[in-house]
């Protein structure tokens, strides 16, 4: 564990050695793109999000949302019938005939994505034009955009980039130096984080998404990124081709993350030592103090990562550094070196970095380690536990609220609770 | 294109995944993309399954279209008969798969593996998961017992000896409403009946299990929207009759118990020995449902207005149940299941009600709104429903949720099923003294507007709130969607009047919400916009004719 008593512990050790990646092919269990309307459609609260797709993506997104209803849900699934693919449809009519009858039942919505999925993308049914096809007809009261979720093209979080994504062309142009927050965090998350930024004199502070999809942030030269998810590269590099800037930081989960993400953005607003200090202090204080259980809990623990979520890396080093885990195998779904440029220096060298899936190899590898702790997906989590295995689910990262100083114990507890219970419960 | 919401049957694949993971030895490829593996979670969460369900995934990406999807196929079979070494493999698509026409199945046919090869078609542009299961379980049946179906016209061997009759409980699959112990149940029925359970199928059973099928003197097709296809191909190949009784509920379970003896060539006087139709004896049958409904508790479930919505099966044998065993009311009766359609309108006719067929959930809600049921049984979404509009809910067939997974043994089928019924139904109502009681005591402090009936845990959102009518009842987790259940007063809606809203006051609070509902339905037909003391009596009279 290293020393956290200076903020500025996070640089890491001259030459230290990346972690050896192991690039693996074969059967992936992991979500498509399309879940993150899941926590998209809750983050703008605007929007409506229609998948054009087969049954199979209706069932995949009320089976990850675990059939939460709501009273009328804004996401919904235009499905592919034997007659769209025989062509006795035109796609196109019938696509917008949906829409039209959404938007006149919903009149709150301002915003509404066309999504895309493997079925669409397969039959080429050209979503953009659609897309384009709609605005020209229900623009300005609803903006239409279109972005893929496809399993054959995104996993998991990349829903969330692509999405975000394809609002970067709307945003409005401004000169004016900003900070602009890049990823969906937890409203009450955006809160503290604003408080925060006004405590360090930096601002004006924007984040994409906004609460309401409409509110598009500006977008130039004097943009300064500040990324909250590791997921969003396509979105960054957007926007830096709109003249953004990225600020490389690690990720703002636990004390050591928080502290480095909100130092990389009073750096380039040149907030001195002292202010920053004072500032992050309270935050840092009750994030450790929080973070104590969790930490007595899982320290000297050994922790495997199955490629899930693309937070994988970030929270191997918080586990790491802040609670004390060796991590035996970090798997990502797909490595975006740029995305986690300043985290990877920070993992412990010994774990392994896995990158892709091989279902059943890795699942052996986690066999013949046997970790204190494993890092899943929904699938696998019960059948792991019936093997005697202790694992955390990890949609469960994606659905609460985890960046922050003020977050950081639940984080903790995220990872402490499954371990806490095993050692609770006797045989 | 179809907009849905949300879909009460998923893709047929995840059908035929049902069948596998029901099974021993039996594992299936699926040629699918990497976000089909999501279905793995329905077995292993909603199930609380201790494996992951026997299936493969190819699961191919952009990059592999136009190349080696279809090497994938073979890389994969090859993986899991190595892996796995299941008895039979199954090879079927998704969705996507079925687009890119790689014919996974006849792939995997050329491959000469050493165990049969079932090849599915899953047409996921017309066909939903219950077909799904159905087809994939005959497929399979069919390709293990094709070198054993007489030639036509074969008489059905007799029974030999004084062998016991044999029977095969068909149909009960992994997800199902309560199979697991329902099969018990019907075993127990059966034990008494003197007859054997020659093979449990899909549930439990292994390739060589399904190549015993014909050894049974008939089939109980226990559960229909997964094992009448096949059914009804043993009774053609092999002359095996079948029963048509679901054995839900005692009147049911007492005709399903004489429809056995017939086929079984028993006498049911034997069987049925005990059960007294009609008799208030508390002896009257195996079950205690009867007595209970006739004991003085239960007066007051007397014409309780129920919706029934569910897969055809146990929707028809509820209403029944609601009807002729708990007194209630049938306000509503339907499926989502199209191919039993005309079962349930023969069903629904009976009550005088007209049949909801339609797997658009949004249509069900209002059909549930506009009957104003005081008890809703349904799936998963129905508990949904009736959440929302403050109404009681029991689930009574598949989708479920993991709650409907119970640790403890719940049959619904057989005479403890009917117990099993009778408590989940009433519970969620008000117990009928109890509600007897609060009336009584009303005007007691302890029965402040908060106060729930004690058998109801205080929070629990599935409980008839007060405040139901006014605002949706919260969410049981904690990511609340914005969206309010009710709409707001519209300006042209009836206002209450200080004076009649202090009368609702004085009404108990379980019923108040359905009071001012029907009363500001009452306003609104009549075109009164001022609801006064008089007009809540007039409302209540009118909706107490
Ligand atoms: S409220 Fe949530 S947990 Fe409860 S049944 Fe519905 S989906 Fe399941
Ligand atoms: S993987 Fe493709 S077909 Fe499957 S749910 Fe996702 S988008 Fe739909």
């Amino acid at each position: 564990m290293n020393d956290l008593s200076t903020p500025r512990a996070v640089e890491p050790a001259a030459g230290r050695i990346e972690p050896i990646v192991l690039r693996e092919r074969g059967q992936r269990e992991v979500f498509c793109g399309l879940t993150g309307i899941v926590w998209l459609h809750r983050k703008m609260q605007d929007a409506f999000f229609l998948v054009v797709g087969s049954r199979t993506c209706a069932h995949l997104i009320q089976s990850a949302a675990g059939v939460m209803i709501f009273a009328e849900p804004r996401f919904a699934t235009a499905i592919l019938t034997d007659r769209d693919l025989a062509g006795l449809a035109d796609a196109g009519d019938e696509l917008d005939r949906i829409c039209v009858t959404l938007l006149e039942r919903r009149p709150d919505i301002a915003t509404l994505f066309l999504v895309g999925s493997c079925p669409s993308e397969v039959i080429k049914l050209d979503l953009a034009k659609a897309a384009e096809r709609l605005n020209a007809r229900l623009f300005p009261r609803v903006r239409v955009h279109n972005y893929s979720g496809s399993g054959i093209e995104t996993t998991f979080t990349q829903g969330e980039d692509n999405a975000l994504r394809a609002l970067v062309p709307t945003m409005p142009a401004t000169d004016e130096r900003q900070l602009l927050v890049v990823g969906c965090v937890a409203d009450v998350v955006e809160d503290q984080l604003v408080r925060i930024f006004a405590d360090l004199g930096i601002g004006p502070v924007r984040f994409l998404p906004a609460r309401r999809a409409r509110d598009l942030p500006p977008v130039g030269p004097g943009t300064l990124l500040l990324l909250a998810q590791p997921f969003n590269g396509e979105t960054a590099r957007a926007l830096v081709a709109r003249g953004a800037r990225i600020l490389q930081a690690p990720y703002p989960f636990g004390a050591e993350g928080t502290t480095a993400w909100l130092r990389a953005a009073a750096d380039a607003w040149g907030v001195d030592t002292e202010r920053f200090d004072a500032v992050t202090a309270p935050g840092i204080a009750r994030a450790r103090a929080s973070l104590e259980r969790a930490r007595e809990r899982l320290s000297g623990k050994r922790v495997f990562l199955m490629p899930d979520s693309q937070l994988e890396i970030p929270l191997a080093r918080f586990l790491h550094r802040e609670l004390g885990m060796s991590v035996i195998e970090v798997g990502t779904p797909y490595l975006d070196r740029q995305m986690v440029a300043a985290e990877l220096p920070l993992l412990p060298p010994e774990a392994t970095l896995s990158e892709g899936q091989h279902l059943e190899r890795q699942l052996d590898r986690v066999r013949a380690a046997k970790p204190d702790l494993t890092v899943c997906g929904l699938g696998l989590a019960n059948p792991l536990e019936a093997e005697g295995l202790t694992t955390k689910w990890s949609i469960e990262l994606v659905f609460t609220p985890i960046h922050g100083y003020e977050q950081a114990g639940d984080l903790g507890g995220i990872f402490a609770r499954p371990v806490e219970r095993r050692e609770r419960l006797k045989p | 294109m179809q907009l849905t919401l949300w879909t009460y049957e998923g893709p047929p694949h995840v059908g035929a995944m049902r069948i596998a993971d029901s099974m021993r030895g039996v594992h299936l490829v699926l040629h699918a993309p990497q976000g089909d593996t999501y279905a793995d979670l329905l077995f292993t969460m909603i199930d609380r399954q201790d494996r992951r369900p026997p299936v493969s995934y190819t699961t191919f990406q952009a990059r592999d279209l136009g190349g080696d999807t279809a090497n994938l196929v073979t890389r994969a079979v090859t993986d899991a008969l190595e892996r796995f070494q299941p008895q039979v493999i199954l090879v079927g698509e998704s969705c996507t798969a079925e687009l890119i026409q790689d014919q996974p199945g006849s792939l995997a046919q050329g491959m000469r593996l050493p165990v049969p090869v079932v090849p599915l078609e899953l047409p996921a542009y017309s066909k939903k998961e219950n077909w799904g299961a159905s087809e994939t379980f005959y497929q399979l049946a069919r390709t293990l017992l094709a070198d054993r179906i007489p030639p036509p016209g074969t008489p059905r061997p007799g029974r030999e000896g004084a062998r016991r009759p044999r029977a095969n409980l068909l149909g009960p699959t992994a997800l199902a409403f309560r199979c697991r112990d329902d099969v018990t149940e019907i075993g127990i029925l059966l034990e008494k009946m003197g007859v054997d359970v020659n093979v449990v199928a899909p549930l439990g059973a292994s390739p060589d299990d399904i190549r015993r099928l014909p050894e049974a003197d008939f089939n109980i097709d226990l559960y229909p929207e997964v094992s009448r296809t096949l059914a009804t191909w043993l009774e053609r190949q092999f002359g095996m009759p079948r029963t048509k009784v679901i054995p839900m509920g005692v009147g049911a379970t007492r005709d399903f118990i004489a429809e056995v003896a017939g086929l079984a060539g028993l006498d049911p006087a034997v069987a049925l020995a005990g059960e007294l139709p009609g008799q208030a004896s508390r002896s009257s049958s195996a079950s205690r449902a009867p007595w209970y409904s006739r004991s003085v508790d239960s007066t007051y479930l007397t014409g309780k207005r129920v919706f029934i919505f569910a897969d055809a099966a146990h929707a028809i044998a509820a209403a029944r149940i609601a009807a002729e065993e708990m007194g209630f009311t049938v306000v509503g009766l339907g499926t989502f299941d199209r191919a039993f359609a005309r079962d349930v309108r023969e069903a629904a006719a009976k009550y005088g009600v007209e049949a909801l067929i339609s797997d658009d959930y949004l249509e069900v809600e209002k059909a549930i709104a506009a009957a104003s049921p005081e008890l809703v049984l349904g799936t998963q979404m129905e508990r949904h429903i009736a959440k929302r509009l403050g109404i009681a809910c029991a689930v009574i067939s598949s989708p479920i949720h993991v709650q409907d997974v119970p640790a403890r043994y719940s049959p619904v089928f057989g005479f403890e099923g009917a117990n099993v019924l009778f408590d989940a139904w009433v519970h969620p109502l008000m117990m009928g003294l109890e509600e007897h009681l609060l009336q009584m005591f009303r005007e007691d402090f302890e029965f402040h507007d908060g106060a729930a009936a004690s058998h109801l845990p205080a929070a629990s959102p599935a409980a008839p709130r007060p405040a139901a009518a006014v605002a949706p009842a919260p969410p049981a987790q904690a990511a609340p969607a914005p969206e309010a259940a009710v709409p707001a007063n519209e300006p042209g809606d009836p206002q209450w009047t200080p004076d009649g809203e202090k009368e609702l006051g004085k009404i108990p609070f379980f019923v108040r919400g359905k009071a001012r509902r029907n009363t500001e339905r009452f306003a609104l037909e009549r075109g009164i916009r001022r609801i006064t003391v008089e007009t809540l009596y007039d409302a209540k009279a009118h909706f107490s004719r």
